[in-house]
């Protein structure tokens, strides 16, 4: 063990989004200078998993001093350490600048962005070093895993949970408590199995793969927990191979708590044991709905069955299993930490708790966060999210990914919980949260989705493989500019008929996307359809290049670089584009050095 | 799938050595397919028919199925990729900042499409899920290194690194 007196830790946030920005490298650079400067006996660094703000990446804070530095580059490191850790001035140049306030630094709770946050799922991610399990330990970690086994019945765990009014956080909402007790009731001679969902595959989320990156011994430990409480003794986790970070801490904090007792046989010597493996996804999408999910373990083609019979009776290799979502994992410590009133105090009625969001799109502070129930979405994009940049205006926020909606700007004080947002024609889904701006065309984003469920329909069954393809076709149509009214009536009609009788979850939640534009944005479908006209100037074939007489110059450049040969006049006086020859390609746009040519 | 056949299969004798150790360790294993197919597909880079027929035997797992298996997930890859896989997260958080004109141009300057190699066998392209760096979008990754908050100005600059 270290026992040298540290003075000063160095937090580096280690998640996906800042070792993309290059995270790795600040953390082999800070070794080194601390080396040189002969401080790495006083100075820890510590890498942790997402602080939240992906946007300023990467991120480093410095204790006692909590000094938020972002958009750290490997040439300040140097810096830091001669001037932060060695003389004690902090660089203020590299201060997240919400937290600068005359001579002082603001506390981060004080900053907008965390300001309005709660952090339950996400209490120790950036704050512990996820590939440590002392550190979680430290933390109150696996201290749950005893209270449970050595002080309470698995009936006792079971109430408390239900208690709690904990809803699956992976989209669908359901009680978790009651998912769990129905698993404890099946008969399960031949054991039974708990496994956990971390296919996180909704484009744009990314708070499961955060909390496994961040924390993730306590997803390890919520399974052995409910493992305990519905009697079973093997967990797998399912998690996609696309996150490779996630992946390798997860193996290493397995493997650190079969070292410890944590996982094996006899934990806490209470006779129960537990026994947890990883499973790879290989990139099917499908793979996220609870049955498909299964049989993809099973090392089949992950195509979804028929419920019922429900996993809680015939799941794993046809064994009673209990399948949750990361999310709702990460909060099952705590509520036996805390009790179940605790956690009931917080969020509506019917919903309680918290929910992480991943936010993205055009928003000023891109990244993850983490509000109670019953926040609005007004709070999240404005307060929290910082607006959207450039001065632009707000058009949309998309939850739930391709099973949910688009909400508009005049929903924008509905409160977030499970019941509203379906109320509204969207979903909670698994809590990515995309904001879109005037520029983006609803249309377009309709049709994006139904690409996605179209590539990742698996197949089985006709309502979802030749319905959703028939949705794109008519989309595609449309901004085409060759659509009629009555197609926005068959589309309208389409969606319902997929919606009643696809075979799963994303067949029926696939038509979402075009439902819920057609209800809030039906004037941007008319505009394409009755005037050809993309009023966001997305869609190519309704925009047209323009070029403005008196700005341009008459360079000539735009038609030398024309492919077409679509654009014609004489030097030195303004030159035109042929909209019959033009293809749209863009070129003269970008070739034009005088703003000239616009896209109307 | 005429490109499969054009690529003759050319693996080594230790890379089937590296195969049958990893059949023989999953062995037994419940639902061991997929597992093998990963550690097969980082073997060889992908997964041609030769590669398959000999996972099918070790394991004792009818060769249709596993074909069915490869085909389903995207991951699997039936034809080699290039030296420098290229990726463009076509996540909705990068779609709506632009990721699409990007795919274009790269499509544009390799003069490939989506899910092709270019002649040399160096450059491959591919549209991705999202990859979950929203906050740097758009993006696009060429072998381990992430390029974000990408400009299609940008993207031919990027390309000269690697040439």
């Amino acid at each position: 063990m270290n026992m040298d007196m540290v003075r000063g830790h160095v937090l580096i946030c280690g998640g996906t989004g800042c070792t993309s920005s290059g995270s790795e490298a600040l953390i082999k650079e800070m070794e080194t200078q601390l080396k040189a400067f002969e401080l790495d006996k006083e100075i820890k660094v510590i890498k942790t998993g997402c602080f939240g703000l992906c946007a300023l990446g990467p991120i480093m804070i410095v204790y006692p001093e909590g000094a938020f530095y972002s958009r750290v580059q490997v040439e300040d490191i140097k810096e830091i350490v001669s001037e932060h850790l060695l003389k004690g001035r902090i660089v203020k140049r590299l201060l997240y600048q919400e937290t600068v306030e005359e001579d002082n630094i603001k506390s981060l709770n004080e900053v907008d962005f965390y300001k309005k946050q709660m952090r339950i799922a996400l209490k120790n991610c950036g704050v512990i070093n996820p590939e440590n399990i002392e550190e979680y330990i430290g933390v109150d970690g696996y201290k749950a895993l005893g209270k449970v086994l050595t002080e309470m019945s698995r009936e006792e765990v079971i109430d408390e949970i239900k208690k709690s009014g904990l809803r699956g956080r992976g989209g669908g909402g359901f009680s978790t408590g009651l998912k769990w007790q129905f698993t404890y009731a099946a008969e399960g001679p031949d054991g039974k199995y708990v496994a956990c969902n971390a296919d996180e595959g909704d484009p744009g989320a990314f708070m499961d793969r955060s909390i496994l990156e961040g924390d993730p011994h306590c997803i390890i430990e919520a399974m052995a927990i409910a493992g305990y409480a519905v009697g079973a003794n093997q967990g797998y986790i399912y998690i996609r191979a696309e996150y490779p970070i996630a992946v390798k801490r997860l193996q290493i904090a397995i493997d650190q708590a079969k070292e410890y007792g944590l996982l094996g046989k006899n934990i806490f010597d209470s006779g129960f044991d537990f026994d947890l493996e990883l499973r790879l996804g290989a990139g099917a999408f499908v793979c996220g709905e609870e049955t498909a999910l299964m049989t993809s373990i099973e090392g089949k083609r992950g195509e979804p069955r028929p419920r019922p019979p429900f996993p809680a009776n015939k799941g794993l290799w046809a064994k009673p299993t209990l399948l949750n979502n990361v999310e709702t994992y990460a909060n099952i410590p705590q509520i036996i930490n805390n009790g179940a009133e605790w956690f009931s105090s917080i969020g509506t009625e019917k919903s309680k708790g918290t929910k992480v969001f991943a936010l993205g799109g055009k928003i000023n502070n891109t990244g993850l966060v983490e509000i109670p129930m019953g926040t609005t979405l007004r709070e999240i994009i404005e307060d929290i999210g910082g607006g959207i940049p450039n001065g632009k205006k707000f058009k949309a926020a998309q939850t739930g990914g391709p099973s949910g909606g688009c909400i508009p700007a005049s929903l924008m004080d509905t409160p977030i919980d499970y019941d509203s947002l379906i109320q509204i024609g969207s979903m909670m889904g698994s809590g990515g949260l995309i904001v879109m701006d005037e520029d983006n065309c609803m249309v377009d984003i309709a049709k994006f989705f139904l690409e996605f469920t179209v590539d990742e329909s698996c197949g089985k069954c006709a309502p979802c493989r030749i319905g959703t393809r028939r949705l794109l076709e008519l989309l595609t149509k449309i901004t085409d500019g060759k659509g009629t009214m009555e197609d926005l009536d068959k589309l309208e009609e389409l969606c319902y008929s997929i919606k009643a009788s696809s075979l799963c979850g994303l067949g029926q939640t696939a038509p979402n996307p075009v439902l819920s534009t057609l209800r809030y944005f039906r004037d941007e479908y008319e505009a394409h359809v009755k005037d050809k006209v993309c009023p966001a100037g997305v869609c190519k074939a309704l925009s047209r290049y323009v070029i403005d007489r008196e700005k341009c110059k008459g360079c000539s450049l735009c038609a030398r670089q024309c492919p077409v040969g679509a654009i014609s006049g004489t030097v030195k006086s303004p030159f035109v584009i042929d909209q019959e020859k033009c293809i749209k390609c863009g070129a003269c746009m970008n070739a034009c050095k005088f703003q000239a040519i616009y896209k109307k | 799938m005429d490109k499969a056949k054009t690529v003759p299969f050319n693996g080594t004798k230790e890379q089937e050595e590296q195969l049958r150790a990893v059949i023989e360790a999953h062995k037994g294993q419940q639902g061991a397919t997929i597992p093998v197919l990963h550690e097969a597909q980082e073997i060889y880079g992908y997964l041609p028919f030769e590669v398959q027929a000999m996972i099918s035997e070790g394991l004792g797992v009818p060769l249709a199925e596993i074909y069915g298996i490869v085909t389903f997930y995207t991951q699997f890859s039936l034809n080699p990729k290039g030296v420098y896989q290229i990726g463009v997260c076509l996540g909705t958080a990068c779609y709506v900042k632009g990721s699409g004109d990007i795919l274009e141009k790269l499509k544009e300057l390799l003069g490939i499409d989506v899910g092709e190699c270019t002649q040399d066998g160096k450059f491959s392209l591919d549209a991705t899920r999202c990859i979950g760096a929203c906050g740097l979008a758009p993006v696009i990754t060429i072998n381990d290194d992430v390029y974000g908050r990408l400009t299609v100005e940008e993207v031919p600059d990027i390309l000269k690194k690697y040439e």
